[in-house]
């Protein structure tokens, strides 16, 4: 499950730190939540359909508001996303308290869900028969879906994000595309949400990509390093997990975390100890050895 | 935790008693009784946590908005957000210190982490090649990772369970007791008097790094004072609305402020009133409905008023916008009828009486229904008046002053733009019909006396004079002139 998530969520979030969106990524994380909400009222059912149709239209609504405040005001545009989802998750929480508190809501889930301490329950059980819980089969299909939603639009995503003026002149319709990665982003985020809660989906959404991309500079190898981010993290965190006693979705996180660290000073090209070891050596006086520098 | 009135009054008491342990899950849960009785429970501040309460959004609403102004307008309004995030280990940590909520430690802890962080976030983006929103993210997560991690584990413990660590996550207002508030005092006094000292070091570093650096102030180190407030501001902000609403408190007020004026000190004092009103609403609604958080609350009436100066702001605002937009091509068209009429009466040499629409419909090369549309809006302003059977117009003489304005400007451009800037009078037409509606009187004078008083356009058309602009406005020599109507 924490594979499937994190692999999901990084293959993403690789497109969303190539368009410098990483926090579009968190914004749409929390704006989820009032979706969730009303779509949970509207049809009061807990259905994952309506909820992702929810979470889908919140997500979509996000973007079009940063986009609208951006664009109409003089706001900028990191000014333009902290207003969007702060008050929108304001709005979900508030949504939750007053209309949710007294039916079947799953409370614990969509708002304390985000804090962690549910997560481990899922995904705990999950271990133990790998096909069971309906999360997981739909996190299953999530993660496949983006995979070959990648794979067929490869050629797109990647000319629009580098250069989207190209993109247009190639007759790729830039705006589809970013709307488009923006709805399968709240897709992704909104079927992570229950297992690592919505402000760990950034975590999942970033460091995979930012880890990769200190590794290598092709966008393929930049996929594929972040899919064994991902596998790595989820399974060092499992593990960390237990160890500590604490919630699973921190801990996978914090086990991604230190991964980041790890390519972030030994890092094979611009790593921190490399660049020492060129400084060092490039200075006539200094003998250091090699041995201290990747100690 | 439902209680009846008495129960509530003994829980008065007993917080009168230790007002730093209340622990209502929410204020409004303090009583049951009726919308009206609880808002004058409020405003009667009867209940000491309520006091707290109220003061404590209050203050914290002030120095969040005061120092949100800078970050809002030096791009950094995310900074915010990262920041209060990454001092979730902090209070942990300042938590585990001595298993208690001290609000000494978990300040300490929490600022110290914040800091971290945005130490953080500089180094990976000075050492790797990654973007600055990226290096925010990954710190924003990853610290709030361990934040969870140790908070977890916290709860856990078997004394942590009634720590109440995790109502720093979304807040809970009714927790605040007297050194909270004695704390938020502190830290918004040390804001304010840090900024009216620092005033002009930081106007300049917001606005300008390079000049500043040229003047001598130590940018840096304005920078690293700003973060330390900034961690100060979310630590006392996190007891009321939480970690994960923090950056709405600094960055929606300062915001909305920037959309209403172009002053820094103006916006900062607008910032930090919406701050404290904002504060203050979401404290009284979360005391008036029995299950509505504080935190959310608060940040749903910062958003309110961004909303209310993104629609109504007089000078940004999309309804202020939308407005002159409409009545600028509202002028712009009248102006064009009028213009339109004037060629009409110069064509026959001023001679006849009136226009019939006929006439108009053919110069403008319209039907006659729009050609009477564009007569009708001219008869609302007073600049033209339609004969009964609705067919010949006459011009008011203020229609005839604003048309004469109108083709003076139109022409006496025209032979600039062929005296003066060279260009050839078959191109001169097209510029001509756009700044004739912006050209003030000032700049007409100006035109006519570098161009000498001409009398002719450059296609040999006569160009109004002052004295034609004149005979309009005097009512009494009206006979004298022919052609814009006798009958008014």
């Amino acid at each position: 499950m924490g594979f499937l998530v994190a692999a999901a969520c990084g293959l993403v979030g690789n497109y969303l730190i190539l368009r410098r969106m990483a926090l579009v990524g968190d914004a749409i994380s929390h704006s989820v939540l009032p979706g969730m909400a009303i779509a949970f009222l509207l049809t009061g059912s807990r259905g994952s359909v309506a909820m992702f149709l929810g979470a889908l239209a919140a997500g979509v609504v996000t973007t079009v508001i940063i986009e609208t405040i951006h664009k109409r005001t003089r706001v900028k545009q990191d000014s333009a996303i902290g207003i969007a989802f702060t008050s929108l998750f304001a709005l979900g929480v508030v949504l939750i308290n007053i209309f949710a508190a007294k039916v079947d809501l799953d409370q614990e889930c969509v708002l304390y869900g985000e804090i962690a301490f549910i997560p481990l329950e899922p995904i705990v059980s999950v271990a133990g028969f790998p096909l069971g819980p309906p999360t997981v089969l739909r996190m299953a299909v999530v993660a496949a879906v983006t995979v070959s939603l990648v794979l067929v639009f490869y050629k797109e995503l990647l000319v629009s994000s580098f250069d989207s003026g190209l993109a247009v002149s190639l007759g790729i319709n830039a705006t589809l595309v970013h709307y488009a990665l923006m709805s399968w982003l709240s897709v992704v985020v909104v079927s992570a949400f229950e297992s690592v809660g919505a402000i760990l989906v950034i975590a999942m959404l970033i460091l995979p990509g930012a880890t990769a991309s200190l590794l290598a500079c092709r966008l393929p190898l930049v996929h594929g390093l972040a899919v064994i981010h991902a596998a790595l993290s989820s399974v060092l965190g499992m593990h960390l997990a237990t160890w500590l006693n604490c919630s699973v979705a921190g801990a996978m996180v914090v086990a991604a975390t230190g991964l980041f660290t790890l390519a972030w000073v030994f890092g094979p090209e611009r790593g921190l100890s490399r660049r020492w070891l060129r400084t060092t050596a490039n200075e006539p006086e200094s003998g250091a050895p090699p041995a201290a520098a990747s100690r | 935790m439902r209680a009846s009135p008495h129960a509530s009054l003994l829980i008065a008491a007993f917080l009168l008693l230790c007002a730093a342990t209340a622990h209502a899950s929410r204020i409004g849960d303090l009583a049951d009784s009726p919308i009206w009785a609880q808002a004058l429970r409020f405003f009667t501040f009867q209940d000491p946590s309520v006091r707290y309460a109220l003061i404590g959004s209050m203050l914290l609403g002030v120095s969040c908005g005061l120092l949100g102004g800078f970050i809002v307008v030096r791009k950094m309004a995310l900074m915010g957000d990262a920041l209060s995030h990454a001092v979730l280990p902090g209070v942990a940590l300042g938590f585990l210190w001595n298993m208690s909520k001290d609000p000494v430690a978990i300040f300490v802890g929490a600022t110290l982490a914040g800091l971290l962080g945005t130490v953080l976030v500089g180094v990976i983006q000075q050492t790797t090649r990654l973007k600055e929103d990226t290096a925010l993210g990954m710190v924003l997560a990853s610290f709030f990772a361990v934040g969870i991690c140790a908070v977890t584990m916290i709860q856990r413990l078997p004394t942590g369970n009634k720590s109440g660590i995790d109502k720093f996550l979304f807040g809970q207002a009714a927790a605040i007791g007297a050194n909270d508030v004695t704390l938020m005092a502190v830290v918004t006094a040390l804001a304010i008097g840090t900024v009216w000292v620092l005033y002009k070091e930081f106007l300049v570093t917001s606005f300008d790094p390079a000049f500043a650096r040229v003047c001598g102030f130590p940018v840096k180190w304005l920078h690293h004072a700003l973060m330390l407030l900034l961690a100060f501001a979310v630590v006392i902000a996190l007891q009321a609305v939480g970690v994960v609403l923090v950056s709405a408190m600094l960055i929606t007020p300062a915001a909305a402020a920037y959309l209403l004026t172009d002053r820094l000190h103006r916006m900062l004092l607008l910032a930090a009133a919406f701050g404290l009103g904002a504060g203050a609403t979401g404290c009284f609604f979360s005391f008036l409905g029995n299950n509505l958080p504080t935190g959310p609350c608060m940040v749903l009436g910062a958003t309110a008023v961004f909303a209310l100066a993104f629609l109504f702001g007089p000078r940004h605002g999309v309804f202020a916008k939308w407005w002159r937009r409409r009545s600028q091509s509202g002028r712009v068209g009248r102006e064009n009828t009028l213009k339109a009429l004037y060629h009409v009466l110069e064509s026959r040499d001023f001679k006849g009486e009136g226009v019939s629409l006929r006439e108009l419909a053919e110069r403008r090369h319209m039907t006659v229904e729009a050609s009477s549309r564009e007569v009708q809006a001219l008869r609302r302003n007073q600049l033209a008046t339609l004969t009964e059977d609705g067919n010949m117009v006459h011009l008011t003489p203020e229609g005839w002053t604003r048309a004469c304005v109108i083709v003076r400007n139109h022409r006496l451009w025209e032979l600039y733009l062929t005296n003066e800037a060279h260009i050839a009078s078959d191109h001169v037409h097209e510029d001509a019909e756009k700044i004739e509606h912006v050209l003030g009187e000032e700049t007409v004078l100006q035109l006519e006396r570098r161009l000498e008083s001409p009398t002719k356009d450059p296609h040999g058309r006569p160009i109004p004079s002052l004295a034609d602009l004149r005979r309009g406005a005097a009512v009494d020599r009206r006979d004298e002139l022919v052609g814009y109507g006798r009958r008014i």
